[in-house]
């Protein structure tokens, strides 16, 4: 099969922020609803600075580990659950969403949170995944995170805390995040 | 000048680090370079360790779904948004959305936003003392076609300034945000327009380093799409990455 070139990405640029939020895009599910989750963080930059201008992307499958293929995300009814939302960051770099944990895609595998990374700065999208906290021998054995040292495994699976599951994200520096690419991305 | 433009560099400086890196970049190199400095904001915000290599799987394979509950088929038209025309040279910029396999991507979320004529974003931050358009917001939304058209009806961007370095103009762009089927197929990019003499200055086009992946974002003036005493016409079609979903029927690669 012939692939075409593709067209090259480029950065989100300072003025997304009249354009791509919109009311609820966070808020997968309502804040509050029995099985709501707060998955939050901050984006850092190579010193350690909150980006108050990134945006974040989550993709993800339902509690039962289905992933919906149903429209509404951008005018939110709360009957029905996408799967996607979007959150910008706030001027300390935080950012939030209220959602439900995943459950397993497939017998045996980790359930995550996928991302995706956009900031003024950035010249193209990032991809990550957030995993949910899991025995240590259950994450060793994951596929992917079999491939990478324990501290950065670690760096890819959310924490649990009271109030939600946090997980940063730095662009650079010391605790650099794990970034993705995929096959059919080429290069 | 003022003090507070002191600390910028002249554009001659940027130039000749772009013209280096240029020099020293492979061929074939199709996406724009996370690392490099010429765009000063990119120094702190690129990842200095290689992309790790993932098999793509539940949620990844999936990209969300939008439909007519999402948009309004209003939302296409930048020029009908506040009960007045806004200033300058009304366009029409349509193409189609494809994978990298060719396939039509269909149905599918296309936002936009852009500056208004005289180069002014509707953002609070943006400090260009330039007019702001009332009848203007520059954000734009459609769903592609069954065969992966989009068409936007807006006006043609201005260029604006910025403190990258010393005089430094961004060229004329749409900013663009694309889905594909699977996630992984994600896009956000500038559309720019044919012939701005401000392409060799700027180093946000010029992080990609391969010519043929840069005019790629330029879009073709087509005097067919051009409306009589109406408006002029753009297209531009945009290629994806490919769908992991036919990658791993056919098991390419």
């Amino acid at each position: 099969m012939s692939e075409l070139l593709t067209t090259p990405g480029q950065t989100v640029g300072p003025f997304f922020h009249y354009a791509l939020p919109f009311p609820g895009d966070r808020e997968l599910v309502p804040p509050g609803r029995a099985g709501a989750v707060r998955l939050h963080g901050h984006v850092y930059d190579g010193l350690g600075a909150g980006l108050q201008d990134a945006l974040l992307e989550i993709r993800q499958a339902d509690a039962h580990g289905v992933v919906p293929r149903v429209e509404g995300s951008l005018r939110r009814s709360g009957a029905s659950f996408t799967g996607w939302g979007r959150s910008t960051t706030d001027p300390t770099g935080h950012y939030w969403f209220s959602t439900v944990e995943p459950g397993p895609a497939a017998e045996g595998s980790l359930p995550f949170f996928a991302v995706t990374v956009f900031a003024r700065g950035l010249l193209d999208r990032l991809f990550t995944r957030i995993y949910l906290p899991a025995p240590a021998e259950a994450l060793a054995g994951d596929p992917l995170l079999s491939t990478l040292a324990p501290e950065e495994r670690d760096r890819m699976v959310a924490i649990r805390e009271e109030d939600g599951l946090r997980f940063d994200i730095h662009l650079q520096g010391p605790s650099e995040s794990v970034f993705l690419t995929y096959p059919r991305h080429g290069g | 000048m003022t003090s507070a433009t002191d600390h910028l560099q002249p554009q001659q400086i940027v130039s000749d680090e772009i013209e280096k890196l240029h020099a020293d970049a492979l061929p074939g190199d199709c996406q724009p370079r996370l690392d490099f400095a010429p765009y000063r904001s990119s120094l702190l915000r690129h990842p200095t360790k290689d992309l790790r290599h993932a098999d793509p799987e539940g949620a990844e394979l999936v990209a969300p779904c939008f439909g007519h509950s999402d948009v309004d088929r209003l939302e296409s038209d930048l020029t009908i948004q506040r009960g007045g025309d806004p200033i300058g040279e009304r366009i029409l910029v349509k193409g189609r959305v494809l994978d990298g396999d060719g396939r039509p991507v269909r149905r599918q979320l296309v936002e936009i936003w852009q500056a208004n004529a005289a180069g002014r974003y509707v953002h609070k931050r943006d400090q260009h003392p330039a007019p702001v358009d009332p009848n203007f917001t520059g954000v734009g939304r459609c769903l592609t076609d069954d065969d992966g058209h989009y068409s936007f009806t807006t006006i043609k961007p201005g260029p604006y300034p910025w403190r990258n370095h010393l005089n430094a103009w961004r060229p004329a762009h749409i900013h663009f945000s694309l889905f594909g089927t699977d996630f992984t197929q994600r896009l956000v990019t500038q559309m720019y327009f044919p012939g701005d003499p401000l392409f060799a200055l700027d180093p946000i086009y010029q992080a990609i380093t391969e010519q043929g992946a840069r005019d790629r974002l330029v879009a073709t003036y087509d005097h067919d799409l051009s409306e009589h005493e109406w408006l002029l016409g753009y297209r531009w079609d945009i290629v994806l990455t490919g769908s992991h979903a036919t990658w791993r029927e056919t098991g390419d690669e």
